[in-house]
């Protein structure tokens, strides 16, 4: 088993049981040194109970965890002491804001004057140097994330451990909150491992992607390559491509799906083989019919398809609709001014444009 | 009506003159009761931090033991004490039955219960994910301890009001064990119980007075820690 030039965390054989039955398996999972790793997956999967396999406050059945090519549970207390976490919860304990985040350098022996210097520091960075001096209790959610990712920060660990941290804020404090991460973490550069189920948290902050489905580890790579190039059928559903077509790559390379013709870039299929073709449904772009030139398909060229409108669910910023050509559904998200131009309503009829580099084509195994 | 001004009176006669005896009393009586409170702080504490936060083969019939124990009659308690203390017992060696230190062992077998039950009770309340984040931080075993000593000081101050009281208001087990001795092992409960049987009633009331005042100054300190804002 061959190991990253730039692994920091080695994970091998690791199992990890609840009563009988294994709720994480994974042979092989290098964490990379000063990058993000996020951990992705379905509620269930896994995530959770492998942060908490790495922070060794889980026991694993069997396999070891790596640190520096060092087992990780020879001196727990010392292996936690070189990393940190924080979590959805801010779990902050009865005291000063200011105490909160001295806490884990007290506990490690930091003398006063030099925690007092790092806290002051990591509650600055964070823009909550004003609650210093305020009970932990009386601080509102946002603030209270804040203090625990100060807090994270404040003791320099070598690895940071983070099990969705930005999910229990609302949305206007969790971009700024984001936005502040991100910048003390490329200054800073830990190693760290995020796990999180929003998309665009994992675009923005990784720098690698693992994802995990039923305790498994199910693909691994860059997360934009994860995103666009799921490996498999349940990796495509989980990160949301909606379009999923049986189809069949004929001898011309063309893709064949419910009776419509579309090209792909994507060749990692055999010609005769049963394809299952994925697009994303924010790269399907619609026109209104008479705009385009009807149904093309062709190799190296873009797939036009002439559709008509069966349901349309307005999403926040996007507007969803369902669409049918051939035999083939669509599901399209629009932004809602570009909607609006359209003037698309149900039973009309358009044009639904998509490039072939977006259509990604996977092995098809068949199932619905 | 008469007998109880009388003895309110006595009381106030006591304490103005300084009567050597009930100072005497009163400080052994605190002595015995902070030291076996002490004692059972220092062990129930622990144990009833790995009862909350530990699963293992006999807990469940250690925590119904430690709940029958707040409820444990203290003659039975020193009954118990008393057969193992007597001379002819099991640890009769130790020649402790009659002094203040088997006094203590009393009190403290019937505080322990009261504090290990009450620990149990506020570290249990403690967000397991919080527990999770202590050790995530580094803390070794010890520091776990402490700060879950520190977020659950309300409760544990709870503890050890349940404790003292346990211990102080007893009288049987102290009767027993210590015997009632003057100038060795009298102590408020049992002086006031001899007072009342002699017909004593003023010192009686006066004792009396003095005990629920001094259970009642020990709480109202334990009271103002406990309940004054949190600090940092």
């Amino acid at each position: 088993m061959t190991t990253r030039p730039d692994a920091h965390l080695q994970i091998r054989d690791l199992a990890v049981q609840r009563g009988r039955v294994t709720v994480l398996e994974i042979d092989k999972l290098d964490i990379p040194r000063g990058l993000v790793t996020v951990v992705l997956g379905p509620n269930g999967s896994g995530k959770s109970t492998l942060l908490g396999a790495l922070q060794l406050v889980l026991h694993p059945s069997q396999g070891t965890l790596m640190l520096d090519g060092e087992p990780m549970d020879a001196d727990p207390v010392a292996t936690r002491r070189r990393m940190s976490a924080a979590f959805q919860e801010p779990l902050l304990l009865s005291m000063s804001v200011l105490a909160n985040v001295e806490l884990p350098l007290r506990l490690r022996g930091v003398d006063k004057r030099r925690r007092r210097e790092l806290a002051e520091h990591w509650l600055e960075r964070f823009g909550i140097a004003s609650l210093a001096r305020r009970h932990a209790r009386q601080l509102s959610g946002g603030e209270a994330q804040r203090v625990s990712l100060a807090r994270a920060f404040a003791s320099q660990p070598q690895v940071m451990l983070l099990d969705e941290p930005f999910a229990g804020v609302d949305a206007p404090t969790r971009e700024g909150l984001i936005e502040d991460f991100a910048e003390n973490l490329s200054e800073t550069r830990p190693t760290t491992v995020l796990v999180t189920h929003d998309r665009d948290e994992a675009l923005r902050l990784g720098d690698e992607a693992a994802l995990l489905i039923d305790g498994r580890l199910r693909q691994t790579g860059p997360p934009s390559e994860v995103f666009e190039r799921p490996a498999d059928r349940a990796v495509a559903e989980f990160v949301g491509m909606e379009n999923l077509w049986h189809g069949r790559r004929s001898e011309s390379g063309v893709y064949e799906a419910g009776g419509i013709r579309l090209a792909s870039t994507s060749k990692s299929i055999a010609p005769g083989s049963p394809a299952l073709l994925c697009v994303r449904p924010e790269r399907i772009v619609l026109t209104r019919d008479g705009e385009g030139t009807g149904t093309r398909s062709e190799a190296g060229t873009e797939n036009q398809l002439r559709a008509i409108v069966q349901k349309i669910r307005p999403r926040g910023p996007v507007v969803r609709a369902d669409l049918t050509s051939g035999r083939l559904h669509l599901t399209v998200d629009t932004s809602v001014t570009k909607w609006d131009e359209l003037g698309l309503s149900v039973g009309d009829a358009a044009v639904a444009r998509i490039a072939p580099a977006d259509v990604h084509v996977i092995s098809d195994d068949g199932a619905d | 009506m008469e007998l109880i001004w009388d003895g309110i009176r006595e009381a106030a006669r006591l304490w103005w003159s300084g009567d050597g005896e009930i100072i005497e009393i009163t400080l052994r009586t605190l002595a015995i009761s902070a030291s076996a409170t002490a004692l059972a702080l220092i062990v129930g504490i622990p144990l009833g931090a790995v009862l909350a936060l530990r699963r293992f083969w006999g807990r469940g019939l250690i925590v119904a033991a430690v709940n029958t124990g707040m409820g444990m009659p203290p003659v039975a308690i020193g009954l118990l004490v008393a057969l193992i203390l007597w001379r002819t017992g099991p640890l009769g060696d130790l020649n402790l039955i009659y002094t203040p230190t088997a006094m203590v062992v009393a009190q403290l077998l019937l505080s322990l219960p009261m504090v290990v039950g009450f620990s149990l009770a506020s570290i249990q309340s403690v967000n397991p994910r919080l527990i999770g984040q202590m050790w995530a931080m580094g803390a070794n075993r010890l520091q776990v301890l402490w700060l879950l000593i520190r977020e659950t000081r309300l409760g544990l101050l709870a503890a050890v009001m349940a404790g003292f009281g346990a211990a102080i208001s007893e009288v049987g087990a102290s009767m027993q064990v210590g015997g009632n001795l003057a100038g060795e092992t009298r102590v408020l409960t049992t002086a006031t119980v001899l007072e009342t049987g002699r017909g004593n009633f003023e010192v009686a009331i006066a004792l009396s007075l003095v005990l629920v005042l001094l259970a009642f100054l020990v709480n109202l300190v334990l009271t103002t820690v406990q309940q004054r804002r949190p600090v940092t």
